[in-house]
């Protein structure tokens, strides 16, 4: 059956043709160049902080909002340490302040300090990488909330508020999840390839918003930062999302390009393509990292909004913009699969590629569509899933989730991915009832292997064909 | 078409094929078929496969539909139908590879709805594909050594061990290039696989699958693709294999071939059998000139193509 | 630049335990996917399993750090059918799916506060090895050069140890895949269906080699944290997996000793890169620094980076390996 799924399906398949290689060589080697330098154009980043000599702090809040005041109630007494440096406890106002040098380091709290009846709101959060520059002081967030979410609490018993709340954050993920699987499961469709890049996709779209909330279109690139208004300067958060979105399609229209588009017509198996794409989620992986160094951040705007609450639901309003902002692409997504002709073309590709050949449809454009939709879409998640953190290894932090979605949902369909990621965003998040929140993730691991011992095919895939 | 036209490729061949020209491909079950309904689903007197109410379905589509089909013992049953009658489906049911909705198979009397291909291969049921798997990267006399059943090397313990499976091995080595030598094929041995032109592979296939010395050979369009001089010698092993008493199903358009080697013939069409009968009757049968009329219509519309032409291109992307 | 450091510390690194690891785990990839065609995305997942088991083993149940080695074995067998039960009858993406996802999963399970008595958590486990050490003959301490070869006692004795597993591994496939059982295997990569009408219970066959592959993964990560004197879960990072399957492509997956000379080029590139950079002049040194972040940190991110455009470059132009031949190539119509 490897044979069957992955045989080549572009026809006539090209053995070794050494002058058409070399140049695809060439031109891969070219594509390699123009990211790199792009790249380069990221290092002035560091450079832009102002320099001044001495040593910087590491400082901080803590505080949680009251559930009857709706105030923010400072906390005393948690013990916040920076790695290698040293522990303190907060004060009255609930502040901390740790002298530095300039360098990295790693800032975490104890949650076994936060007073009965508070939290951490987001359990990955314990710990967290601070850079401090020459010059700038370092704030850092940890985020504690009324409640029993998470930590220390999975005993807390299943109230009707609690899983109210879950079901929501379920939802939320879900819907961030859908736009980042969408992708995955069309370019399946569409090749046959399974993209194991994609998650990459979800990262850049993170790590591009943030640059261009912080320095603009051009600002990132040293000597173009003195430039006026967008190019030079930051972006508010609302435009940088959008900016995100658009070199997320702009590098999936150049991965197919460069990498795939000239696999595909050389007859590379497809299995030497999906390597391929392991190779190159690697290398963007640890491109990122190389720019990005390891810490997770924040946007500039939105960073510690207080949530409101709607009946029993507590969610931030950024939260809630983005979610609503998230189903009404998806509705886009499904209207221009059902209703326009390039729609079409893609369903009519991913249900039998022949057929639509035959019937004059331009695969190879379809093919090209569908790569810069889907990572459109993966960086337009990941620009929302920022709005909480930024981390250069996000993507792949959330690439079993993706791919349990799409392979619930079945391999192949649009739908199956949106359905597959709400059904995993739900179940992750009311996992936590039973078990703790630092293992939620497995869930999608189960999801994942009890859909392949019980249907393969996932809920709406087709059985493949044999023989 | 008579014997002579073939025999000139067997006689190239080596001491196999001496073994069976002396039978001179007589057909052991002449008449057997004399006394036999040609209806749809008609008893035979010693069938080897039975297929009862087997439904196969794929989403709304109804791909096969088999009330009741009965399989001569020692015969060459042909399996015809336009594109897309479920024959290659039917195939995969019958043998394992897929499993039926409802009904059941038997072989030899024995319930083999719900085994598994490998054990029914070793139960002396072996198939073809319709898309040709050659081992590409493995040598042809690999290739044809796999093909061998109850190999003791084959354990993962064994193995280790050299001397249990040595002598073993040599037999096979040389039923291997037995058969080789009888396809006319002993002077590619030590290629890859990989390496073979089109109708070679068939005729590897056909080989490798002898060498699990079945009783049932199923055959997806052996003759696909293959030019007309060795078409002649497939068939000429086809008959061997009768002469044999193996039983033999195979699925074909070409209805010269068709008429030429088969002792029984039965149509599909939309996953139903809708006839049955000798090869000489099933021509004028008018349920199977519909068939094939409403298909012809089809054909003129698209491309004008060889028989299975078409078809291969769709089991190619699909396959 | 002391050209002289350099090459002494290539050559060494060329024969060491870092060689070892990986070319043990490469074997068994090889089995894996060059034989039996299994994309294995989380034999990390396989070295955890080995490296965990003699750590939990002295930690946590209190036993002999050699009863370890077999509790390492158990839980690599474990592993393996938990992956292959539920994939190895689909296609053969989805064995790839479920192991890329689970090694990221187990780092993360075994790094969980709540197996702090079973694992170390994030810590690790340290002190476990030293019945392996009591054994050499070697002085633990000692340092012994011989040609341009430099080790430590203690290196010595793992790198003498890990050569004698890596020549056990390789005489193991080798007769395995001289054997009808690696034919049969060899036919289930080419075309799993074949062989399955041919008799072959290809799902089998699949989780035996999965579980041989697994299982000399196993030992490589027990040889890992043995050197390293210490069980980390951060050691297992999933992309150690891909620098095993660059290794194996490099050297031309489907040959008894590709691992082995995959490993070696890999190591000396790595090896030899990361000793230049480090040793470049003060000015030039701090140019690149400003213009393109080259940082220690950077510097060590390097290999990654290595790995992502060798495995393209590599799965684009060379999938049979920088030695396979090109007729080879063009049989590989999978
Ligand atoms: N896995 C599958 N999923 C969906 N439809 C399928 C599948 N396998 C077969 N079919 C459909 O079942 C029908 C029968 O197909 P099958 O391959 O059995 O035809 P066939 O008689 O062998 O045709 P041909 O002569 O062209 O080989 C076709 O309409 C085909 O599209
Ligand atoms: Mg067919």
């Amino acid at each position: 059956m490897v044979a069957q799924g992955q045989r080549d399906v572009s026809g006539e398949r090209r053995i070794w043709d050494g002058s058409a290689s070399r140049v695809r060589i060439a031109r891969l080697m070219l594509g390699l160049l123009m990211s790199a330098l792009a790249a380069v154009g990221v290092l002035a980043i560091a450079e832009r902080a102002a320099a001044s000599e001495g040593e910087q702090t590491i400082f901080g809040v803590i505080s949680f909002t009251s559930e009857e005041s709706n105030e923010r109630v400072p906390i005393e007494g948690v013990e916040i340490t920076v790695e290698g440096v040293g522990s303190v406890t907060t004060d009255g106002d609930g502040a901390f302040s740790i002298p530095v040098e300039p360098g990295e380091y790693t800032v975490s709290i104890d949650p076994a300090t936060l007073p009965p009846g508070t939290s951490l709101r987001d359990l990955d959060r314990v710990e967290l990488s601070a850079l401090v520059e020459p010059g700038r002081d370092q704030r850092v967030l940890f985020a504690v909330v009324a409640g029993e979410e998470g930590f220390t609490d999975t005993s807390g018993g299943i109230s009707l508020r609690r899983v109210a709340q879950l079901v929501a954050n379920g939802l939320k993920d879900g819907l961030y999840l859908a736009m980042a699987a969408i992708g995955l499961s069309l370019i399946f469709g569409t090749t046959g390839l399974t993209n194991f890049a994609h998650a990459e996709m979800v990262t850049w779209g993170m790590l591009s918003t943030y640059f261009f909330n912080f320095y603009g279109l051009a600002g990132v690139i040293g000597f173009l930062a003195p430039l006026p208004g967008p190019f030079g300067d930051g972006v508010p958060v609302v435009f940088a999302v959008v900016f995100g979105a658009i070199s997320g399609g702009v590098l999936g229209w150049l991965i197919n390009r460069v990498l795939f588009k000239g696999a595909r017509r050389a007859g590379v198996a497809l299995l030497s393509q999906m390597l391929m794409t392991i190779g190159l989620s690697i290398l963007m992986r640890y491109l990122m990292l190389y720019f990005f160094r390891g810490g997770p951040r924040q946007y500039l705007e939105y960073t510690a909004q207080r949530a409101v609450s709607i009946g029993p639901i507590q969610l931030t309003p950024k939260d809630m913009i983005a979610m609503a902002l998230s189903v009404v692409i998806l509705t886009g997504v499904g209207l221009y699969l059902q209703r326009t002709k390039m729609g079409k073309a893609m369903r009519a590709v991913s249900d039998n590629r022949e057929l639509a050949e035959s019937t004059g449809i331009d695969v190879e454009r379809v093919i090209s569509n569908v790569w810069v939709a889907g990572a459109a879409l993966a960086a337009t998640a990941g620009a929302f899933y920022g709005l909480t953190t930024v981390r250069w290894d996000f993507g792949f932090r959330i690439l079993l989730l993706m791919f349990a979605a799409v392979v619930l949902g079945g391999l192949g369909t649009a739908y199956g991915a949106f359905m597959g990621a709400l059904l995993v965003g739900l179940s992750i998040s009311l996992s936590t009832l039973f078990i703790d929140a630092e293992l939620k993730n497995m869930v999608a691991l189960l999801v994942l292997v009890v859909v392949l011992l019980f249907r393969p095919q996932g809920l709406f895939g087709r059985p493949e064909r044999i023989g | 078409m008579t014997d002579e036209a073939f025999t000139p490729g067997l006689t190239a061949g080596g001491g196999g094929a001496a073994a069976l020209r002396a039978t001179e491909y007589d057909n052991p079950v002449a008449g057997v078929f004399d006394d036999v309904e040609q209806v749809p689903g008609a008893a035979k007197p010693d069938p080897i496969l039975v297929a009862d109410g087997v439904v196969k379905t794929f989403g709304g589509l109804t791909a096969v539909d088999v009330a009741h089909l009965e399989i001569q013992r020692g015969a060459i049953t042909a399996l015809i139908g336009p594109n897309g009658a479920g024959k290659t489906t039917f195939f995969n049911l019958l043998t394992g590879f897929d499993r039926p909705d409802r009904g059941s198979v038997s072989l030899e009397g024995e319930d083999i709805s719900r085994v598994a291909p490998h054990r029914l291969a070793r139960r002396g049921m072996v198939r073809t594909f319709q898309l040709t798997k050659a081992l590409s990267r493995m040598t042809v006399v690999d290739n044809m050594k796999l093909g061998a059943t109850g190999q003791r090397g084959e354990s993962i313990w064994r193995s280790l061990l050299g001397p249990l499976w040595s002598a073993q091995e040599s037999e096979v080595g040389e039923r291997a290039e037995e058969l080789l030598d009888r396809f006319n094929m002993s002077h590619m041995a030590d290629e890859f696989a990989g390496t073979l032109s089109g109708g070679q592979r068939k005729l590897i296939e056909m080989a490798r699958a002898l060498m699990t010395d079945p009783k049932l050979v199923m055959l997806d369009e052996p003759m696909a693709g293959v030019n007309p001089a060795l078409t002649q010698s497939l068939l000429g092993h086809v008959k061997g294999l009768r002469a044999e008493g193996r039983s033999v199903i195979f699925v074909e358009h070409d209805m010269d071939v068709v008429r030429d080697i088969s002792d029984w013939v039965v149509v599909m069409a939309e996953g139903q059998i809708i006839a049955e009968g000798t090869p000489d009757s099933i021509g004028k049968n008018q349920a199977v000139v519909d068939a094939y009329l409403g298909q012809h219509h089809d054909q003129d519309l698209s491309v004008e193509s060889p028989a299975g032409g078409s078809s291969d291109e769709v089991g190619e992307s699909d396959g | 630049m002391d050209w002289g450091f350099i090459f002494e510390r290539v050559m060494t690194a060329a024969i060491g335990p870092e060689v070892i690891v990986f070319a043990l785990a490469a074997i068994g990839l090889n089995v894996q996917f060059g034989y039996a065609g299994l994309l294995n995305f989380g034999q990390v997942g396989f070295m955890a399993a080995g490296a965990y088991g003699v750590g939990m083993a002295v930690y946590w149940l209190n036993i002999s750090f050699w009863w370890g080695i077999g509790l390492g074995l158990v839980y690599a067998t474990v592993l393996a059918m938990l992956l292959g039960v539920p994939t190895l009858r689909l296609r053969a993406d989805y064995l790839a799916i479920v192991t890329i996802a689970s090694s990221e999963t187990i780092r993360l399970f075994v790094r969980w506060r709540g197996n702090s008595g079973r694992t170390g958590a994030s810590e690790g486990i340290g002190e476990f090895a030293r019945p392996f050490y009591d054994l050499n003959p070697f002085d633990n301490a000692a340092r012994y050069q011989f040609g341009p070869f430099n080790f430590l006692g203690r290196d010595l004795w793992v790198v003498l140890v890990g050569w004698i597993l890596v020549a056990i591994a390789l005489l193991l496939v080798w007769q395995w895949m001289r054997s009808p059982w690696g034919r049969a295997l060899k036919a289930i990569r080419e075309d799993e269906d074949a062989a399955r009408a041919l008799g072959k219970n290809s799902y089998v066959y699949k989780l035996q080699a999965l579980l041989i592959g697994g299982l000399i993964a196993s030992v490589a990560g027990m040889l890992q944290v043995i050197q390293k004197a210490a069980v980390q879960p951060d050691t297992f990072n999933p992309v150690i997996t891909f620098m095993i399957w660059t290794i194996l492509i490099l050297g031309g997956p489907g040959r008894v000793w590709s691992p082995v000379v995959g490993s070696m080029i890999y190591w000396s590139l790595i090896v030899f890169l990361e000793n230049v950079l480090r040793q470049l002049p003060p000015g030039t040194r701090s140019t690149l620094e400003s213009t393109i972040k080259l940082s220690d940190f950077n510097i060590s991110q390097f290999r990654f980076i290595l790995v992502g455009l060798g495995l393209i470059l590599l799965a684009r132009y060379r999938p049979q390996g920088i030695f396979g031949s090109r007729e080879e190539m063009a049989l590989d119509d999978r």
